[in-house]
């Protein structure tokens, strides 16, 4: 029977993976829809400023657009393969190159942001659900409704109005590194891995106290909804008929809360997480705007700035390939937690 | 070994506290099996997790003392509580696969009480684990000891749950309706064998049950609760030949058994006579070679393989069987809310079966064929009130849509009282209807077209013995004045013999057994029938009143 | 969906009107009266706000820019002298318009989908499903830029990402309260009782799907509110000078490093406190819609 269970997960597994097939397709066909219903002529942007009507027809053909929209969509398909986005009209590099040197500040950013988030929501989730009315109870409620009306830029706004302008001990908001300081050699473009790695700690702590409001900023965005799905989660768990069974079996505290109760409540938290990421990658472009963070956010809306949609698209369709992964992840983390995956139990 | 004298239980609610048990008090020899009966609300569960002092939140012990070998558990720390719990007092639960964590495998659960209790060490854990999924007679334990609760069968998750009771060889098992959400031939063999393991090991037992059958059948004695109170106790031969207390004699009379008549199950100010019925005559139904096959995942299901039966008109027929059997799904396919795979459904010689159920509600012959859904909380949409329930057959069905606002509130009062339910209560919400009432609700709707074949999905299986008992009776009251045909499904024989003429017995989709009501249950031919009849609890047959 | 499965006349009058039930929720729960009380002072500012506000919101002043908050000048002044109190106020109107039309679409589209999918199941659900999917495959707000950069920088497209972004959520809800009632036994009861599928899923089934959606629409509208500042914060949609929260706070940004705060905190304050009273709207907009709250 284990062996047989075991080998079902795999197969789960499997098909969980092929299921993101049609998603990925699916998301090509929308941002090949999204490119094609530019405004304006991509013909004449793409020929530039000083284009003829004969250069803007050559340009037309070159870039396929005088052929039917699915064979643009092939083209489309062909240029992805070549993993080729376009050329970005305000920086004049491929988007993609653009794209690759600005993501690790996101993500870097990012998974800051959530790891700090899940360490504060999660143990206040549980334990609000473990002493219903209490004080902490009392403040995680506050704190999750207050905490979905914070629009995040100003969040960010207050907090470098507080930390920065009032109490100055946050240094000046613009970028990752105070200019006085070098990037560390780049190794995986996480600064705070990389300067760990040459054991730069100066330079690592630099880093840290660049990054420390904008994660906080995402942080305070994403509490809310982790601590909310905890708390429900938790307090589901422990009216649960098997807590009762535990407990009539004499099993300690601890052992019913967290073997019991929280192994099981952790299930519907990580599939929250799915669309926390949703929400944070969204509310990382607004962040990294107030913090001038040098990510694909940032990128994304000075492309906007100037019209270079091939940029805007470009990160469109990254964000959306990530997210795919980010919840192929998600959904690979719960086969491991719950043994009904891939079974109609589940 | 275990007294308990006045012990009060109460709950915090948003509309004040709540008594649930105001003073009871009873005792427990060492090896004695007492049952605690009572009807829904009666206060038996809360009694027991009281004892074990796991109430759920808001709950606390008021009043009164419970002393266990010497002990009292009210006073106990929860320290002394920890080593109470599973080592000397174990407890089984209603709904079994609910009761085990889903995520964790069987035998790691059992290995969390034994090594909690210091029954065993991390290192023989595994060895220990196996041994107890052995003494509940679990077959190959090696292999289950790896198994999640999901990859069980109820009656196998029961056995665990068993076996984590057992674990540390308490003294004392509580059993909480441990028979809820069970076949009635794994229910047999769950009882048996908790019955058997009790007296083995010489243990007291409190068995917690709706169904004062079965406590007669597995208790030495037992007290009978009502509205948080005991209202009597005694063996139960006594308490069926000679109950003290009118509410004792309400459940006794309620309780089906053998030898009694439908009138008999009611209080005997109650018993008027049955009146006449029309004798079964020409077929109104004929099914002939149903069969349904569905695509499942793994391969064809085939639910129904053949099934041919007549239904006569005004008769009064039972289909039996366990979950599975194919009754539902047959009921389903002449109800027309699920169309036939092939064979066919002859109503009054048309074929049913070859109209598509996507279109029979508009089919004139709607009207005529009505059914009265198991739960009756389930089958009443609450957003309706009852009268809005009771009127929307009338309005819809062709022909008394023409009904003005004046005739069809007097023709919903015509079925309301037809159905005993109090006019008063027609505005009312489902969620503001007792079960009784909403099970009446659903009569009366069922019964408003005036149909001549009324299919009875197990009508009382989620009510309290004493309204199953009043419902059945209104249902063959109805009948005879209104000349109805019934096909009655449900799982219980005893039931069904009260209110049938005749019984089919399914089993896997087909029918096994077939004949009037009381030769099948005198004299079953079917070795199936016969396991169905020795597995439903027998309540003591009690001299006729 | 207006078939009331009674016609009035049959019905004996009731213990308690649908007035005297929204009544009773709202001063059964303080906090639900509170947001109520709240909304409609966001509805009067929609409304009346233009008529009411001491400046134009439009006038500039360079004379008096950057004032900080006075008697008069409550919230200050910008950059070009204008009243920040007034743009507040009257920036209202469009934030709260962007929302509730934003809403009301994905709600009605959410609604048709989810049902149908839920009730029909098979290839009309799996195919419903994967659209779905793909859109939530994209992180929404995302997406949101994608579509307003690609149909072009208006008002009206904001309205329309926003709505799009929010139908996923719609039809999942209804989806799953309807695929738990395809088989009940009152929607049996339904089509024995001589309704078609149509009438059972309009009238029987989906109206018991409104109390979690009444929840949804809550959140949505916080949700579609900020969505419309944030789109408008990095420069999609709304444009200077047009009032709005979002443009708002991203001009006060500019000047929060040297501390002219009111430029961004009111506008700020402004926008939270309409997500934070749709929020809080949530239960209590189930409460009305859910029978079970009737006594």
């Amino acid at each position: 029977m284990a062996a047989g269970g075991t080998s079902r997960r795999i197969g789960a597994v499997g098909s969980r993976i092929l299921q993101a097939v049609p998603v990925v397709f699916g998301v090509i066909v929308i941002s090949f829809l999204l490119t094609r219903a530019l405004p304006g002529d991509p013909a004449v942007q793409f020929a530039g400023q000083m284009a003829t009507k004969e250069s803007i027809e050559e340009t037309r053909v070159k870039l396929g657009l005088d052929k039917s929209l699915p064979e643009q969509f092939l083209v489309y398909l062909g240029q992805l393969a070549r993993g080729d986005l376009g050329q970005s009209v305000s920086t004049g590099q491929p988007v993609t190159r653009d794209l690759a040197n600005r993501l690790p500040a996101s993500l870097e950013l990012t998974f800051c942001a959530l790891i700090l988030s899940c360490l504060i929501a999660i143990p206040l989730g549980v334990m609000a659900a473990t002493r219903p009315g209490s004080a902490v109870d009392q403040v995680c409620r506050i704190l999750v409704t207050a905490g979905v009306s914070l629009p995040t830029f100003f969040t960010g706004v207050l907090l470098i109005y507080v930390f920065y302008y009032i109490l100055g001990i946050a240094p000046s908001p613009l970028g990752r590194l105070d200019f006085l300081y070098i990037e560390p050699p780049k190794v995986t473009g996480f600064f705070l891995v990389d300067a760990a790695l040459i054991g730069d700690w100066e330079t690592w702590g630099a880093a840290l106290r660049q990054l420390i409001l904008p994660a906080s900023t995402l942080a305070l965005f994403t509490l809310a909804p982790i601590a909310r799905m905890t708390r429900a989660a938790m307090l589901s768990a422990l009216s649960a008929d098997y807590i009762r069974t535990a407990r009539a079996a004499g099993l300690g505290r601890a052992r019913v809360l967290y073997g019991y109760a929280f192994r099981n409540a952790l299930l519907p938290v990580v599939t929250t997480l799915g669309m926390v990421f949703s929400f944070v990658l969204g509310a990382n472009v607004l962040v990294e705007k107030v913090f001038a963070w040098p990510g694909i956010g940032s990128y994304a809306v000075e492309a906007l700035v100037v019209s270079d949609y091939a940029a805007v698209q470009g990160f469109v369709l990254a964000m959306a390939l990530l997210f795919v992964c980010l919840n192929l992840v998600i959904d690979l983390a719960y086969s491991v937690i719950d043994p009904r995956f891939g079974t109609e139990a589940q | 070994m275990l007294s308990v004298k006045d012990l009060q239980v109460a709950f915090r609610t948003r509309r004040g506290e709540v008594n649930a048990v105001r003073g009871i008090s009873f005792e427990l020899a060492r090896g004695e099996r007492l049952g605690i009966v009572g009807e829904s609300g009666s206060g038996k569960s809360v009694t027991s997790y009281a004892l074990m002092r796991i109430l759920d939140a808001g709950g606390r012990i008021k009043a009164g003392e419970a002393v266990y070998s010497g002990l009292d558990l009210r006073r106990a720390s929860e320290r002394e509580m920890k080593d109470i719990r599973g080592r000397e007092i174990g407890m089984i639960f209603q709904n079994p696969r609910a009761a085990l964590n889903p995520i964790r495998k069987v035998g790691h659960q059992l290995e969390d009480v034994l090594i909690r209790h210091a029954r065993t060490t991390r290192a023989k854990a595994r060895g220990a684990a196996i041994a107890a999924l052995e003494a509940v007679k679990i077959r190959d334990a090696a292999a289950r000891y790896d198994a999640y609760p999901f990859e069980l069968s109820g009656g196998m998750c029961q056995r665990v749950v068993i076996a984590i009771a057992l674990a540390c060889d308490p003294r004392l098992l509580i059993c909480d309706e441990p028979t809820t959400g069970l076949d009635i031939t794994t229910q047999k063999a769950v009882m048996d064998l908790v019955d058997e393991l009790v007296r083995d090991r010489a243990m007291s037992s409190i068995l917690i049950t709706h169904d004062l059958g079965l406590a007669s059948q597995y208790c030495d004695r037992i007290v009978v609760m009502k509205d948080g109170e005991i209202v009597e106790e005694g063996a139960p031969a006594r308490l069926f030949t000679a109950p003290a207390h009118a509410y004792t004699r309400k459940l006794v009379d309620a309780t089906p058994r053998v030898g009694a008549s439908l009138r008999s199950l009611l209080p005997e100010e109650a018993r008027t006579p049955l009146p006449p019925r029309a004798v079964p005559d020409r077929p109104l139904v004929e099914i002939r070679d149903l069969v349904k096959t569905y695509q499942g995942k793994s391969g064809p299901v085939h639910a129904v393989k053949g099934v041919s039966f007549t239904l006569h008109e005004g008769e009064s027929l039972g289909l039996v069987g366990e979950s599975g059997c194919g009754k539902s799904t047959t009921s389903s396919m002449l109800v027309r809310l699920l169309d036939r795979t092939s064979g066919q459904i002859l109503f009054r010689g048309e074929d049913l079966g070859a109209i598509p159920a996507a279109g029979f509600a508009r089919h004139p012959l709607r009207s005529r064929i009505q059914m009265v859904f198991q739960d009756a909380t389930d089958s009443l949409n609450p957003r309706a009130a009852a009268r809005d329930a009771i009127a929307e057959p009338l309005r819809r069905l062709s022909g008394l849509s023409g009904l003005s606002g004046a005739a069809m509130a007097a023709r919903v009062a015509e079925l309301a009282r037809l159905t005993g339910l109090p006019e008063h209560l027609l505005d009312r919400y489902p969620h503001q209807l007792s079960g009784g009432q909403k099970a009446r609700v659903g009569i009366a709707r069922a019964i408003a077209p005036e149909p001549d074949l009324l299919i009875l999905d197990e009508p009382t299986a989620a009510l309290d013995v004493s309204i199953q008992a009043v419902v059945l009776n209104l249902l063959a009251d109805l009948r005879a004045r209104l000349g109805m045909s019934y096909l009655f499904v449900s799982h219980d024989l005893n039931v069904v013999r009260l209110l049938c003429d005749r019984v089919i017995v399914m089993q896997g989709g087909e029918i096994v057994e077939e004949g009037p009501a009381e030769r099948v249950m005198s004299a079953p031919a079917h070795p199936y029938t016969r396991a169905l009849l020795s597995a439903a609890p027998r309540a003591p047959a009690r001299p006729a009143a | 969906m207006t078939d009331v499965p009674l016609s009035p006349a049959a019905v004996p009058p009731r213990r308690q009107g649908f007035a005297g039930h929204v009544g009773h929720v709202l001063r059964e729960n303080p906090v639900t009266g509170l947001s109520f009380a709240m909304f409609a002072g966001l509805v009067l500012a929609a409304v009346a706000g233009p008529a009411l506000v001491p400046y134009d919101p439009l006038a500039t002043d360079a004379a008096n820019a950057l004032q900080a908050p006075s008697g008069a000048h409550w919230f200050g002044t910008d950059n070009l002298g204008r009243d920040v109190f007034s743009r507040v106020v009257v920036a209202t109107r469009l934030d709260l318009m962007i929302s509730v039309l934003a809403v009301a679409v994905s709600f009605v589209v959410g609604s048709v989908l989810g049902a149908v999918a839920g009730y029909r199941g098979g290839w009309t659900d799996a195919v419903t499903s994967r659209v779905l999917d793909t859109i939530m495959a994209f992180p929404l707000f995302v997406l949101a830029m994608g579509i307003v950069a690609a149909l072009g920088n208006s008002v009206a497209n904001i309205i329309w990402a926003t709505a799009i972004i929010n139908i996923p959520f719609y039809a999942r809800v209804v989806r799953a309260e309807v695929n738990i009632r395809r088989e009940a036994g009152f929607t049996l009861a339904a089509k024995l009782a001589g309704n078609s599928d149509a009438r059972v899923l309009a009238v029987h089934i989906f109206p018991n799907a409104l109390p979690p959606m009444m929840v949804q629409v809550s959140l949505n509208l916080g949700w579609s509110i900020l969505n419309a500042a944030g789109l408008s914060f990095i420069g999609l949609g709304v444009r200077p000078p047009t009032p709005e929260w979002g443009i708002m706070v991203a001009e006060g940004a500019n000047y929060i490093i040297s501390g002219e705060w009111w430029m961004a905190v009111f506008p700020g304050l402004a926008l939270m406190l309409a997500v934070f009273t749709f929020n809080l709207m949530g239960d209590g907009l189930r409460d009305i819609v859910d029978p079970r709250r009737r006594t």
